[in-house]
């Protein structure tokens, strides 16, 4: 005989199975111990009592999945209900029990049954939905699980009891026939606390969803400003362009210069730049690249490796790389010019470099402000030192550099686009 | 290596990028000089093509939908290793750039490149040796660059030769590989050998800063 150990009997169930899994048990027939349950109703209602207790105890027994469910019969419930009703009536006409003793043992049955509910809930597949649901709290998961109906509805009523329970407790403990003391206040504490925890039962599901709706609602509202703000980019800069380049597609150098010029706005935008012209060397020199290019309709290729602060010094070298620059597209013929630029530890170094027509270096005229002034003096002046090399016909190339000031070298900070 | 250029049969490019445009215009601007054998605008149709044709030289987009070019040069490197790579992107992004290189890549151009340049830098890769442009030199430069609180593990792999540095400086500065080798008097082979070994120490090299591309990019 296999041990008989005692399960809820979920197949032959009226309220919860626990009467047929106890006749199961002991071999009765489940009336008996319906009956018998109805039966202690009266003795501070611990049959009820009981009942709930077993349910939160037992555990649910073994089905066959293969045999069919058989209908649960509800109609037997109604003169086991008449029946209880009876007892409670007789109980009152002869006044066995009641009292205070039996609020007492009502209360303590509620919060079996609150404590039967939870661990009623708790069956291993629910847990797992739980823990996917909240995977940082699944213990919180019942609480606010909302697809859950038959959970919804007995926590409902779980914490409407409690509500209840905690009101009538207050009243009870405060009202007028009630003494003061230590004990009174206990009760009141706790009475109080069970009110609120039965509140927070009911709220916890709107106040959870309430919780996700506004994060949700956030989020929505981010990526909207963000696809306005798309938008409204693409229509003043990109359509804008587009329509200028249409019209004027007959004008080879005007279509790359407002091609390029869109390009570097993009790119700005999209690689949001990392500091101003006047703080940085780096977004200082793509700044006079982008008024070149600009200006003169040609490609400024660009590198710069390395950072640095912007001083008086690293000014005026910018300020000499830009007349290099300006030189270049405007004497040397060419749709591209290359500009290179690093900071070292010890110097600050600028390459403007063309391909195009080149000049002797001796037919520079002293008119010439330009080089002479613009870049090599000025580089100079600040401790700088300008060289130009050029060739007729293979382009030119100016060489800058300036010494840094030596505290900086050990912190300069590498500049990446 | 390849000292008869000019005799030998065309070679055999594949292009991979999303879009069709694109993919016109190169294949009409490279269509004289090299034999366009296909073209893919997704990473699954670049990786079963490439398998099936064996192209010399793949023509590589870094911003597709799928995983990009590190995809598609991820899953053909292992079966066909002889298939040298050339990225070509609009983005100047240091993190593309360096991740499809240090992923297998033997150079990397930009889409505004001249089709005469582009010609030459598919037969330099394709030779087997590297094509830098000058943004992508700066960048090997910066993450290169010597600073004193960077521990170097490995000083052969993590550290440029100053004639390396010299090399790329140049690159940088828009000099072509002839006039490089004028600069520094040197034949044009050598500054191939530096530009290569500068390659090798990129896809090896495990310096900080070439690490934290390569996380950026998830490549470990």
């Amino acid at each position: 005989m296999p041990a008989a150990r005692l399960y809820r009997d979920p197949d032959h169930r009226l309220v919860a199975g626990v009467a047929s899994g106890i006749a199961g048990h002991l071999g009765l027939r489940p009336l008996v111990v319906r009956i018998a349950f109805i039966a202690l109703l009266p003795f501070s209602g611990l049959g009820p009592l009981l009942y709930a207790l077993y349910w939160a105890v037992l555990p649910i027994g073994p089905t066959d999945p293969r045999a069919p469910r058989p209908r649960r019969d509800r109609r037997q419930l109604f003169p086991l209900l008449a029946l209880g009703l009876g007892v409670l009536l007789v109980q009152q006409l002869i006044g066995v029990g009641g009292g205070a003793d039996a609020a007492l043992a009502w209360l303590i049955a509620v919060i079996a049954v609150g404590a039967g509910i939870i661990w009623h809930l708790a069956d291993p597949g629910r847990r797992r939905r739980w823990s996917a649901a909240m995977p940082q709290a699944p213990w919180l998961a019942p609480m606010v699980d909302e697809r859950d109906r038959r959970g919804f509805l007995l926590r409902l009523v779980g914490g409407g009891a409690c509500v209840i329970v905690g009101v009538i407790g207050i009243l009870v403990v405060f009202g007028p026939s009630s003494g003061a003391g230590f004990t009174v206040l206990l009760g009141g504490l706790l009475y109080a606390l069970i009110a609120l925890a039965g509140v927070a039962l009911v709220l916890a599901p709107l106040l959870w969803r309430m919780f996700g709706q506004l994060r949700a609602e956030r989020v929505g509202r981010i990526r909207e400003q963000e696809r306005a703000e798309i938008a409204a980019m693409v229509h003043d800069q990109v359509l804008h362009t587009l329509a200028l380049i249409q019209r004027k597609a007959g004008d080879a150098k005007e279509v790359v210069r407002l091609a390029r010029g869109q390009e570097r706005s993009l790119r700005n935008w999209l690689y949001k730049p990392t500091a101003a012209p006047t703080d940085k060397f780096s977004a200082a020199v793509e700044e006079i690249v982008a008024e070149v290019e600009d200006t003169y309709a040609i490609v400024v290729e660009s590198v710069v490796v390395g950072d640095i602060d912007v001083t008086e010094k690293v000014a005026a070298l910018v300020a000499a790389a830009r007349e290099a620059l300006v030189n270049a597209a405007r004497h040397g013929k060419v749709a591209s010019v290359s500009l290179y630029a690093e900071v070292e530890s010890s110097s600050i170094s600028v390459y403007v470099r063309d391909r195009g027509v080149g000049f002797e270096m001796a037919s520079v005229g002293p008119d010439r402000h330009g080089v002479r002034g613009s870049i090599v003096r000025r580089m100079e002046r600040h401790g700088g030192n300008a060289e130009i090399r050029s060739e007729p016909g293979a382009g030119t190339e100016v060489r800058l550099s300036m010494p840094t000031p030596e505290g900086k070298e050990r912190d300069h900070e590498r500049g990446q686009a | 290596m390849n000292e008869d250029r000019p005799e030998r049969p065309q070679l055999r490019v594949f292009l991979v990028d999303d879009h069709a445009m694109f993919r016109a215009g190169v294949r009409a601007e490279l269509g004289a000089y090299v034999d366009v054998v296909g073209e893919a605008s997704s990473v699954g149709q670049a990786v079963t093509a490439i398998g099936a044709t064996v192209p010399d030289v793949v023509l590589l987009d870094v911003h597709m939908p799928d995983g990009g070019g590190r995809a598609v040069l991820t899953a053909v490197r292992k079966a066909h290793p002889e298939v040298k790579f050339l990225a070509l992107s609009v983005s100047d992004a240091a993190e593309d750039v360096i991740g499809l290189i240090r992923a297998g890549a033997r150079g990397y151009v930009t889409k505004t490149i001249a089709p005469e340049d582009l010609v030459d830098a598919i037969r330099r890769v394709a030779d087997g040796d590297a094509v830098f442009s000058p943004r992508l030199a700066g960048f090997v430069l910066d993450a290169f660059a010597a600073r004193t609180d960077a521990p170097v593990a490995d000083p052969e792999l993590d550290q440029l030769t100053n004639r390396e540095r010299e090399v790329l400086r140049l690159l940088a500065r828009g000099y072509a590989y002839k006039e490089i080798a004028k600069e520094l008097y040197i034949s044009i082979k050598t500054v191939e050998t530096h530009v290569s070994n500068v390659l090798r120490k990129l896809q090896m090299s495990n310096r900080y800063e070439l690490s934290r591309w390569a996380a950026d990019r998830r490549l470990v």
